[in-house]
């Protein structure tokens, strides 16, 4: 058995600099068996990270390492464990997918051909049309089938539910949730829409304009934060208690949104003559919003 | 396949309570008898498409709650204590009472009027809660 907590992916300083963009001094760790989703805005290095772990581009500074291979050294045999899905990759048009498949299985032995056929059932993919006639949802369910079917050790997945529509995307987390079963295989994958992540991470990271915000397992992240609706006088007290990240007032009425606020924080804010209305839990688009309004270094 | 929860994002109980929710459910309608075996955390996770990490704090919390029992190396099986649901029932009491009171104030109801408003509705035989009485009563 497997007991020591090895990394599918570890990132060390790693920064990346363009004219325009720059990715900032990124510590980043991903235990075997887990799924980190990757949150954060169009521009805030989703892709650059990713394409930084399957050797596309070399960081600039920093250390590397995936399913223990250093990168850029280790990189063929890296690329082995890895499968990875993007947007901007291309299919050949003038080919079915039938034949994308054998050409994959060709060369890579982990190949699962009875996987293959079910994800081609699953995914409602027609596999003896040629690829160029492919609608979007078909062309990314397609990409991702040729992936998974390697079973790969370490998934990296870029984008890999947008632009679908509802009954792609679900079809896609569910094979996503196939992956859970082996705790050998670990995931990475971005997306700005948060529900997806929510569901299917283990860990959930926050970028935004290169930098790290946050980076923490999903259960601790969600019971961490609460939004709170209360009544009172508005003093500058309140905003100045180091639980509150957020707070907001329109007369009466105040809303704060707040970091580890328990029991003794809420006894406080009575002190304080506020009467406590609500205090529920926050979702996940909620918190990262509110951190990177707050500025939230880490 | 047949151990599949359903599981909605819409839902704005959290994930995990709707996995407890589901398994105490399960195990007070005897779908899963004591001393049975659960799934296993990451079988339930792939089946119902959540996350693991979530379906750990669930199993967290029923153990905690003596809903079921955790055995090193052997897995999750729903413990044999008979009486288990009964905790379970008195939370979800506690949190209607703190509910009842908190609207009590709002409404400006005085103590005397509480209970005799909860005396009424004592007296008058409610088929659901009294079923589920039954249920947790032994």
């Amino acid at each position: 058995m497997d007991m020591e907590t090895n990394s599918a992916i570890a990132l060390r300083g790693v920064s990346k600099r363009y004219s325009d963009f720059s990715l900032e001094n990124i510590d980043l760790e991903l235990p075997v068996g887990q799924i980190m989703g990757l949150v954060g805005a169009n521009g805030a290095g989703k892709s650059t990270i990713m394409r930084i772990l399957i050797g596309l581009i070399r960081a600039d500074t920093g250390q590397v390492e995936v399913c223990d291979h250093r990168l850029p050294d280790d990189q063929v045999a890296a690329k082995r464990e890895i499968g990875y899905a993007s947007e901007d990759m291309r299919l050949y048009k003038g080919q079915t997918l039938r034949w994308h498949m054998d050409f994959v299985q060709r060369m890579y032995p982990s190949w699962d051909a009875l996987y293959a056929e079910q994800l081609l059932k699953r995914f409602d993919v027609p596999s003896a049309q040629k690829v160029g006639g492919f609608s979007h949802g078909q062309r990314v369910k397609a990409l991702l089938l040729l992936v998974l079917a390697r079973r790969p050790k370490l998934l990296l997945l870029d984008e890999p539910t947008t632009g679908l529509d509802p009954v792609a995307r679900a079809e896609v987390l569910e094979a996503l949730a196939d992956v859970l079963r082996d705790a050998s295989r670990s995931v990475l994958f971005s997306s700005h829409n948060t529900m997806d992540v929510e569901q299917l991470s283990d860990t959930i990271t926050f970028l935004h304009k290169g930098r790290l915000v946050a980076s923490e397992d999903k259960e601790s992240f969600l019971s961490s934060w609460r939004r709170i609706l209360c009544q009172g006088l508005w003093q500058p007290e309140i905003g100045a208690m180091p639980e509150v990240v957020s707070a907001r007032n329109n007369g009466t009425i105040i809303e704060l949104k707040v970091r580890d606020g328990g029991d003794v924080f809420l006894s406080r804010l009575n002190q304080l003559g506020i009467t406590i209305k609500t205090v529920e839990p926050m979702n996940l688009e909620d918190i990262f919003v509110t951190s990177v309004r707050a500025g939230a270094p880490q | 396949m047949n151990d599949k929860l359903f599981l909605s994002n819409s839902d704005s109980t959290p994930m995990y309570a709707q996995i407890v929710d589901q398994i105490v459910a399960k195990v007070l309608a005897g779908d899963w008898k004591p001393g049975q075996a659960l799934p296993s955390i990451r079988e339930l996770a792939s089946a119902s498409s959540v996350s693991v990490i979530t379906v750990k704090r669930a199993y967290l919390e029923l153990e905690r709650a003596s809903v079921i029992v955790t055995r090193q190396g052997k897995g999750s099986f729903v413990a044999e204590a008979q009486d288990l649901p009964r905790q379970l029932v008195q939370d979800e009491f506690d949190s209607h009472l703190i509910g009842m009171v908190n609207a009590a104030h709002k409404l400006g109801l005085r103590e005397k009027d509480v209970v005799g408003q909860v005396r009424a509705a004592m007296a008058t035989e409610l088929p659901t809660p009294a079923a589920k009485n039954a249920l947790t009563k032994r």
